[in-house]
Parts: structure tokens; sequence; C-alpha cells
């Protein structure tokens, strides 16, 4: 049956909403965002084309590179310590015992919760004569003036983010109940004990959700700025100035728009290298079951 | 072999590897099998008090007076709870207005974000036309793609359409729905059975009448869980109304809140602060504690198991 041209094109309808806001918010600010990062822009005067001096200039900011160092150092930390934690969990909620549902839920409300209030809780608990220090006096450790300290600012920030793993710890629960049943009955069968279950079985059949979050964990380190913004503001000596924090510092604080749009494209093709690298790189370790049988 | 000896009754004449293996498997049974209950209850038991600590430390945080915070060491629990911080803290700032911008914007996400990407999931789902897995891969792509990248021209255009400081530029652009609720609702309405829509289609029902009588009445659960979703994450959301909100009364509650760490007193207000977040974390708990297997379900069924 020959379908008309309306017939073959009518499903389309449905996807012009999305379509409709992918050109004004997503297409348009895009391009114009590279158009702005080639000029001088200062949000009042119209844009001079400078081409790629924002670039060279970022180039050579000091500030800048030191931003890209304690995004690093963030992700570093951050993004395995979230995976290891989350891995932990994930499989502590997938054993068959009662009050799961509860205890499942504990565990995620802190990620639900994320945002500036539980943001500025942390700036209670971090106090130096907070509860946090208190508990390390308890055991003997002098604890450190966290927030304040040019040493431990980054640190504060890496221990708060292990509090809020609930996604990531929900993605391996998924996936840990998409493990056929069958291959540790076989396991069993074969002798293997729980170790080695764990890590012939489960390990290689969740590489692909391991993936998934280490690639959406980096992406999200290159994102933080909240938690920045409002525990530290950047501080103290710049040790917590994350790339987007002196991207806004740039745009809004000092209206610096030219130059903070080529701060953003930086950082755009920063994250795009390192999805396309894992993306390459997990060819070798992550083990997608129909592979093997095609 | 194993499975065999279980089978076996203890008196029978059995060989005596067999025997063994009995023994064994009754000595995991009687200890390691409880031993491991208790272990696994004690873990459960000591994370689930290291992550719901700080909610606990937040309550009490808002019963402190503000010079309370500063003695060494502060009270583990302040007695007579200060609850002057709550009346306090509606005196501080424009709360009202905050929570009423902060309902007005969740409300859309809810509804319109929520029903405009179903609509656009239906369409990736169940209907078919030449580019529609391209344009897919394009919503997809979409995800990946760090919003902060356009936040500068997208601050231009709000100032040149006067949106800025006022809640446009955070509804306006949600009648594209969410690249993440489409993926989620998309992968949801595939697993409907084809011949449900091909039944109705017989029948002379149009796509848009099949979406509405077949497609999501079954998929409610799905549909709550991206409602949910978006409840939350409007909620939340700080990064853009930062930037576009500029005026005290007419920001959501996420960014008024700051006023109280950085805004017209000398010091932190530790306890009004503490006030303000258990205020604005109250309507997510309870969402949260009304829709929870919604979540738990919910991630399950985006299918990203992979």
């Amino acid at each position: 049956m020959r379908r008309t041209f309306w017939q073959q094109w009518n499903g389309i309808l449905f996807a012009v909403p999305w379509l409709l806001q992918f050109v004004l918010f997503i297409v348009v600010p895009f391009a114009a965002s590279f158009w702005l990062s080639l000029t001088d822009y200062r949000f009042r005067d119209f844009p001079n084309m400078i081409w790629f001096e924002n670039y060279a200039d970022l180039a050579g900011d000091e500030v800048f590179l030191k931003s890209i160092f304690n995004t690093l150092y963030y992700t570093v930390f951050h993004v395995p310590g979230v995976m290891i934690i989350s891995f932990f969990i994930a499989i502590l909620l997938n054993q068959k015992v009662n009050g799961m549902p509860l205890f499942r839920t504990l565990f995620y409300l802190p990620s639900v919760t994320a945002g500036v209030a539980t943001i500025m809780l942390w700036l209670v608990i971090l106090q130096p004569n907070g509860i946090l220090n208190q508990a390390l006096g308890l055991v003997g450790i002098p604890g450190p003036r966290w927030l304040t300290s040019t040493q431990w600012a980054m640190p504060s920030l890496i221990i708060m983010s292990f509090w809020t793993v609930g996604t990531t710890m929900i993605l391996y629960l998924a996936g840990l109940q998409g493990i056929p049943q069958h291959l540790y009955e076989a396991a069993s069968i074969d002798g293997a004990g729980h170790l080695r279950k764990l890590w012939h079985v489960t390990v290689p059949m969740m590489t692909p959700t391991i993936f998934l979050t280490l690639v959406l964990g980096i992406i999200g380190s290159w994102q933080v700025f909240t938690q920045a913004l409002i525990l530290t503001g950047g501080g103290p000596a710049n040790a917590t100035l994350f790339v987007l924090l002196y991207l806004y510092n740039k745009a809004f604080l000092i209206f610096q728009m030219g130059y903070a749009s080529a701060i953003a494209w930086v950082l755009f093709v920063i994250i795009l290298i390192f999805t396309l690298i894992q993306f390459i790189i997990a060819r070798r370790w992550v083990y997608y079951e129909y592979d093997e049988s095609g | 072999m194993a499975l065999l000896s279980e089978k076996a009754p203890p008196g029978s004449n059995v060989g005596g590897s067999m025997q063994s293996s009995v023994t064994i498997r009754g000595w995991r049974a009687r200890i390691l099998r409880p031993a491991w209950r208790v272990l696994v209850y004690a873990m459960l038991v000591g994370g689930s008090a290291i992550y719901g600590f700080p909610f606990a430390w937040m309550v009490r945080s808002s019963f402190m007076s503000i010079d309370q915070f500063y003695e060494d060491p502060p009270p583990f629990f302040p007695i007579p709870p200060n609850w002057a911080s709550y009346t306090e803290v509606w005196e501080s700032g424009p709360i009202v207005s905050w929570i009423i911008n902060s309902t007005i914007v969740t409300t859309f996400g809810v509804v319109v974000l929520t029903l405009v990407s179903a609509v656009v999931a239906f369409g990736f789902a169940r209907t078919e036309y030449p580019i529609r897995d391209v344009l897919f891969l394009l919503v997809i792509s979409t995800m990946m793609l760090p919003q902060h990248v356009t936040i500068i021209p997208k601050v231009i255009i709000f100032r040149d359409l006067r949106w800025l400081d006022t809640l446009l530029p955070l509804i306006v652009p949600m009648i594209g729905g969410s690249a993440f609720f489409i993926f989620i609702l998309r992968q949801f309405f595939r697993t409907i059975p084809k011949e449900l829509d091909d039944a109705a289609a017989i029948d002379g029902a149009s796509p848009v009448r099949i979406m509405f009588t077949i497609i999501f009445p079954l998929s409610k659960p799905a549909i709550a869980t991206v409602a949910v979703f978006s409840f939350i994450g409007n909620w939340n959301e700080f990064f853009e109304p930062f930037i576009y909100l500029n005026t005290p009364d007419r920001m959501t509650l996420a960014v008024g809140m700051r006023f109280f760490q950085a805004g017209m007193w000398e010091q932190p207000q530790l306890h009004l602060q503490m006030a303000i977040a258990l205020i604005s974390v109250a309507p997510i708990l309870i969402a949260f504690f009304f829709a929870q297997k919604h979540f738990i379900r919910g991630i399950t069924l985006t299918g990203i198991k992979g």
C-alpha cells in the first residue's frame, strides 16, 4: 500500500514542540555562544570581532588554568569515590532482607533533596567547631578548618559529594537486578564462591552501567557550580574555583561576556574530548552480552 | 552433586563424601546465613544512620540560636529549642513570594513539561517517518550537552525580550519537553504491545486518539515517575533562576534562600538558613515518601541497565 506524503510524514508533528525548543534555546544560543567567544562583548556596547584573542588570553590566564586543575582534582577523587561507594551500597541494597524499601529510601534521600538547602547544611556540619570535627576529636584527630583552609576546602567538597550518591546507586541497583539469575546458578554449580561470583559474573555484567556512570560522573564534575558558590565562593585563594564558577564570575560579575563565552567553549570541548576518549577505551573493557552471541 | 545431597535424608545410606557435604551445607545454613544477615543489617543500619544523620542535624540546627553556633563546643541539642528561627525567618525576607514563584515554576514543570515530553515521546515510540531515528538520536545527544555553554547567549536573548527578572525564561522553554523525560517515556511506550494500536487504528482511531486513550492510560506509572522527577528537579533548580532573577521578591525559593547566607547581615545567619532549608526540603520529602515506589521503579523502567 502506497502511503501519501502526508501519511508518511505526519508523525513528525509530535516532534515539533521539541524541535522548536531545540532551535530556539539550543541551536541558536550554541552558535551565538561561539560567535561571542570571538568578540570582546561586554553586555552593553556592540561586540567587536577580535577572533581568537580570547582563546589566546585563556591559554595564559593563570586563574583559568588553576580552575581547570581544581576541576581535575575534584574529578579524580569524586568520580571513582562515588562509583565505589555506590557499588557497595547497591550490592547491600540488593540483598533479600526485610525492610529494604525503607533502607533504599534513606540512601536515596540526600540525592533527592540535593540543592541549596542541603548544601547550606554542610556549612554547619563543616564548621571548625562543628559536629564533624567534634566526632574526629573523639578519636583523637584534630579536625582542620575545612572550608576556610586552602588545603582542605577541596577535600570538603569531595567528601560532601559522597553523601549524594543516590542516582549512581539506583542505576547500579537497576543493573544488578537485570543480571540473569541463571548465571549465578551456573557459577554455583561450577563451585564459585561469593567473591568469585562478584568478580566473574556481577562485575562483567555491570560494565555497561559502570561505563554509563563513569561518563555521566565526569560530565557532571566539569559542571560543578552550586556547592562551590555557596560553601566557598571559589575560595580560599581560588582553591575551589571550578571552571564554571570562573565562567560565572567573568560573565555576570564583570560582564566580560566574550571572554566567558570562550571559557564555555573550552569547557564544552574538554567535556567532548573526555567523553569521546571514554567511548574509545570502552571497547576494551565494557562487556555487552550480545557481542558474545554474535 | 551438591544439589542432590541436599535431598538425601540425614540417616540414609550414602557415601562418605556425600555425608560431609551434607554437614557443610548444614553448617552454612545454621551459622553462616544468619551471620551474613546480621552483617547485612548492621551495614544497612549503620549506612542509613550516616546518610540520614545530616537531616537530623538540619532539624537540630534550626532550633539553635545564632550564638549557640559559635560556642565551643556547640550544644548537641539546644535546650530549650529556639522556635524563634521559624517566626524570624518569615519576617526576614519575602519568603511567601519565593514559595509562590517556586510553586508556579514547579507546577508548570509537573504539568506542561511532563505532558509535552509524553507527546513527543509518543511520536518517537509509535509513529513512523523517514528521519525519526535520526531525530531521536539528536534528542539523546542534547542530554550530553552542558546547558552552561549556552547560558550567556540565553541571557542576552531574554534581556532583549525583556524577560529577565521574570519567570518566563524558566517556563517558556518547557514547551519543548525535556530530553531525559522524552527518553524515559519513549523506552516505556515501546514496551506496550503494538497490537493495541493496530486494533484501534483499524477501528478508525487517529494517532492522537490512540495516544490519549491507550498509550497514556497504560503508562501511568512511567508518567507519574517523570512528573515526580520534574517536581523535584524544578523545585531544586538553582543555576538558571540564579542567573535570570535579580530582584529579591521575584526569586524562587532556591535562589532567595541564599540571602540568609550572604544577603543583608554581617555574619551568616546559620539558624535562619537551617530553618528555611527545612522549609524548602519539606515538600520534596513529602512528595518522595508518597511517590517512593515510582523512583525505584522509574529507574528500572528506563532500561538503562545496558
